[in-house]
């Protein structure tokens, strides 16, 4: 008889992480896995009975995956190994993470790919200090389906009293967390009670078997219905055709769509997406690696993100993120790194270390330092603006990792919690504007002001004297003779700034005009002072921007410094109290940040000096930075 | 998206990240079929062309039907091709057991190669599941200049970032169908009709499950002489795919003595 096999579809995979404190028996269990699904090569069980009895052991089924020699000296997984096996619904590949502290890089390299996890807790034991760390990283890296194993139930004689007690401390840790374990189940891997069959002694256990609730779990997928996310891997000019090339991280591309391109901002529409030996697709979905041409020729580069207008990436160049950490030298502010965002590089500096988390209680403390193989939560900045997504929204382009010189050294969540987006602030909306020459140079006006123009840009925390200050040098330059003008908040809410609030964006908004405005008064010959808090570095450095185009070595910041102890006890206008008491939201230093000036031109630190004294300084600075001598008339 | 398309997607992906990051560039085409298998990804990351050489290790001794598929496809398939004399075997350390040696030879052709042509990146078609050693790799795996593979501590590869930067002198052994299992790769050949040395299907109760050189790969018992029938013998085999490579079973941790110091 001729056989005409007509092969199956190929069958769904689930990637499997084992996680759990050392010696739980995580590798036991994986080779247990093996056996009852008949996953073992013709052979296995002979040679593992051979090698064991050498060694004069009983057979040891972690022997299964501790296939290296030196592994099997030393009885302790090095590093992770993926391993097949199948059931009825599917095919599995477990990638087995070893529970050594110092091996956390390789237990992030093999969980960070999984559908889902189970967590091996030793019945006699309890949840140990692995046993939560893992857990509070499966968690970190997205593995959101868990189930969690107590094993060596043979060792506490199956006693379901243990069994509840390890049950209710592992789901009190968990929920700390905001992990749901999909079950709790007590097994013996050793003796394979409840892995792939339930057992006698378990008998008073009601719930599925390891292998059922693993048939359970779905595999994960790239999110099509999310907002579109293709980061640029490439840009490929072959042939005639200008080819960008990437994988869709999210979402759904399709041919014809006018697309954004982050942190470029420049939009395009798509004339083609490319393929080889087939015909061209009309779209690409979540997954999909793709090339594709545009109607314009831009000049783009690998690390851009491509978006549909809508629900773009936010552009920013800070950030906070909750990370790990992996590297040899503590992370603490002042490191510089790189941070690696889908395909884009960045050179980002560590701004401050807000908290660190102990992964054993869940504390969070003030730090200053995370240590290695610890998790924390810091402040990233970077000169250059980043394309970024709130890693709760998209996951896949709201994470990042660091890179220190060569090797990878942690990975994180962003969150852009407090932080404005960028992108409002850098759009140019007019077009079709042409510069005209003034008929009045600048010289010609400051020989007329008698001084140079120019910015003096305080900024500081609420209650540092900003105002104060500013309005006593206004009058003090006026008596001199300067032509001498001061932008407050209340000026300039009342009218330029009538229609913002006080939300990032908006707050970002409102100092984007005073920089322009004030801009503008240096331009027409005036000292422009402003007093505004002005937290962020970037808002800064664009008003510092805005002045020099028209007045170059016109920008002065100034940091009105004091701590947030002291402006808390002046609080002049009792704003601290109601931030304090949760009545004003985003308020800076309470609870959203504020940027000491990274290289200001001058430093007023009212905590130690009087406003007098403040304002004599600060009208020395002034005179010799805008004095100005005319040119002798021939 | 099916399981084979997820696999090529992300292969692709690597392919075109090693591309944008790591230079020179070179691909090992042992010719067996999952080096064609990755030929293919290549042409279709990079939109028809491999624009990288294939490298042959040559050892003179593989299987003539080897290399007549080479003459053919170098042609067809448009490749710049490199040609890499393997070293004799009196070169290769005699401690280790005589297939072991054989088998060296090919890791002295590729150190060799590597120094003439100053290659930053090889790709190489190895699998996982194909022997536990190979299960422990990275996608992105650097070896310092002797070629050594520190096991023990591996670079961090997670979230699809790859270790890219390497020091002067080091290379990155780049392993596109390392998620591949033997069955997805003839599910592979036969979705896209890819061409396979002729040698993998049975004649008369044999066929060749893995290819090696003449010397030490030996065929296996089996009657599957189509694509169809091969990917119905592997759903049910229990033998290993590696069976007929004698030198990974010289002894215990032959082939992970091999590996260590360079072999693929």
């Amino acid at each position: 008889m001729t056989q005409h096999p007509v092969n199956p579809a190929p069958r769904e995979l689930l990637k499997l992480v084992v996680v759990g404190h050392v010696d739980h028996g995580k590798s036991t269990l994986v080779g247990r896995l093996l056996y009852d699904t008949d996953a073992l090569p013709e052979g296995k069980l002979e040679e593992l009975q051979a090698v064991s009895s050498k060694r004069g052991m009983e057979l040891e089924w972690s022997f299964v995956l501790d296939s290296f020699q030196a592994e099997r000296d030393q009885a302790v997984t090095i590093d992770t190994t993926q391993i097949r096996f199948k059931t009825d619904k599917r095919d599995y590949v477990i990638i087995d993470a070893p529970g050594h502290r110092e091996f956390l890089k390789n237990m992030v390299s093999g969980a960070a790919e999984a559908d889902a996890a189970i967590l091996v807790i030793d019945a006699a034991e309890g949840v140990r200090e692995q046993s939560r760390r893992h857990g509070y990283l499966l968690h970190l890296l997205g593995v959101k389906q868990v189930a969690v194993a107590v094993n060596k139930m043979d060792l506490v004689d199956h006693d379901q009293g243990r069994f509840a007690a390890v049950a209710q401390e592992v789901t009190d840790y968990l929920a700390g967390i905001g992990v749901e374990p999909a079950a709790i189940l007590p097994i013996s891997a050793r003796a394979g009670a409840n892995v792939a069959e339930p057992s006698p002694e378990l008998s008073w256990f009601q719930g599925p078997s390891l292998l059922q609730m693993l048939d359970r779990f779905h595999s994960v997928t790239r999110p099509s219905l999310q907002p579109l996310r293709l980061p640029i891997q490439d840009v490929y000019h072959f042939d005639q055709r200008r080819i960008l090339v990437g994988r869709v991280e999210s979402g759904v591309l399709r041919a014809g769509d006018t697309v954004l391109f982050s942190p470029s901002n420049k939009t395009a529409r798509v004339r083609s997406l490319e393929a080889w030996n087939a015909d061209p697709p009309l779209e690409a979905h979540a997954g999909q690696s793709v090339g594709l041409t545009l109607e314009e020729q831009l000049f783009l580069e690998r690390g851009e993100v491509l978006s549909h207008e809508e629900r773009p990436p936010q552009l920013t160049n800070v950030f906070k993120a909750t990370l790990f950490w992996l590297g040899h030298k503590p992370l603490e502010p002042g490191v510089k790194l790189t941070a690696k965002l889908g395909t884009a590089r960045y050179a980002v500096e560590v701004v401050a270390i807000e908290q660190t988390v102990d992964t054993d209680s869940l504390e969070r403390r003030r730090g200053e330092a995370v240590q290695r193989n610890g998790i924390g939560e810091a402040v990233l900045r970077s000169r250059a603006l980043m394309a970024v997504d709130e890693a709760q929204a998209l996951p896949n382009s709201g994470r990042f990792v660091l890179l220190d010189d060569l090797d990878l050294v942690g990975g994180g969540l962003i969150s852009m919690e407090g932080y404005p987006d960028q992108r409002s602030v850098m759009t140019v909306r007019t077009s079709n504007l042409f510069s005209v020459e003034h008929s009045v140079s600048r010289e010609e006006r400051w020989a007329r002001s008698g001084h140079k123009g120019g910015v003096i840009w305080l900024t500081g925390l609420s209650g540092a004297g900003k105002s104060t200050l500013a309005m006593a040098l206004e009058r003090l330059l006026f008596e001199r003779g300067y032509q001498v003008y001061v932008l407050d908040g209340d000026n300039v809410r009342r009218g330029l700034n009538a229609n913002l609030g006080f939300s990032p964006d908006d707050r970002a908004e409102n100092i984007r005009r005073v920089g322009e405005a004030a801009a503008l008064f240096a331009d027409a010959g005036a000292l422009c002072i402003t007093a505004f808090i002005s937290p962020y570095q970037s808002d800064r450095d664009r008003a510092r921007a805005a002045t020099e185009r028209l007045v170059p070595g016109g920008f002065h910041e100034i940091y009105v410094a004091a701590d947030l102890a002291t402006c808390e006890e002046r609080d002049p206008k009792g704003l601290y109290k109601k931030a304090r008491a949760g009545e004003i939201t985003d308020f800076t230093g309470i609870s959203s940040p504020y940027e000491a000036p990274r290289d200001p031109d001058f430093v007023v630190d009212t905590g130690e000096l009087s406003i007098e004294q403040g304002v004599e300084r600060l009208l020395e600075f002034c005179r010799s930075r805008i004095a100005f001598d005319p040119p002798k008339r021939g | 998206m099916d399981r084979l398309d997820h696999l090529e997607s992300q292969s692709i992906f690597i392919l075109r990240e090693a591309y944008a990051r790591v230079e020179p560039l070179s691909m090992l085409w042992s010719l067996g079929k999952d080096s064609n298998v990755m030929i293919w990804l290549a042409r279709k990351a990079f939109f028809g062309r491999v624009p990288f050489p294939a490298v042959l290790l040559d050892t003179g001794n593989e299987l003539d039907e080897v290399y007549a598929f080479r003459d053919e496809y170098v042609e067809s398939w448009g490749l710049s091709y490199i040609n890499a004399d393997c070293p004799a075997l009196e070169e290769t350390d005699p401690s280790l057991p005589l297939n072991s040696r054989h088998a060296a030879r090919k890791t002295l052709g590729l150190k060799r190669i590597i120094a003439d042509q100053g290659f930053r990146g090889i790709f190489l078609g190895i699998r996982r599941d194909e022997q536990a050693v190979r299960g422990k790799e990275r996608v992105f795996s650097p070896r310092d200049e002797s070629g050594t593979w520190d096991y023990k501590d591996q670079p961090a590869e997670f979230w699809d970032q790859y270790k890219t930067e390497i020091p002067p002198g080091a290379h990155l052994r780049i392993h596109p169908l390392l998620a591949w299992t033997e069955v997805d790769i003839w599910r592979y050949i036969q979705r896209e009709g890819i061409p396979v040395v002729p040698l993998y299907f049975a004649r008369d109760g044999w066929r060749y499950r893995s290819l090696g050189e003449k010397d030490i790969t030996r065929p296996i018992r089996s009657d599957a002489a189509t694509i169809e029938e091969i990917i119905a013998e592997l759903e049910t085999t229990r033998q290993p795919e590696r069976a007929g490579r004698t030198m990974d079973h010289d002894s215990e941790d032959a082939f992970e003595r091999l590996r260590a110091s360079g072999y693929m």
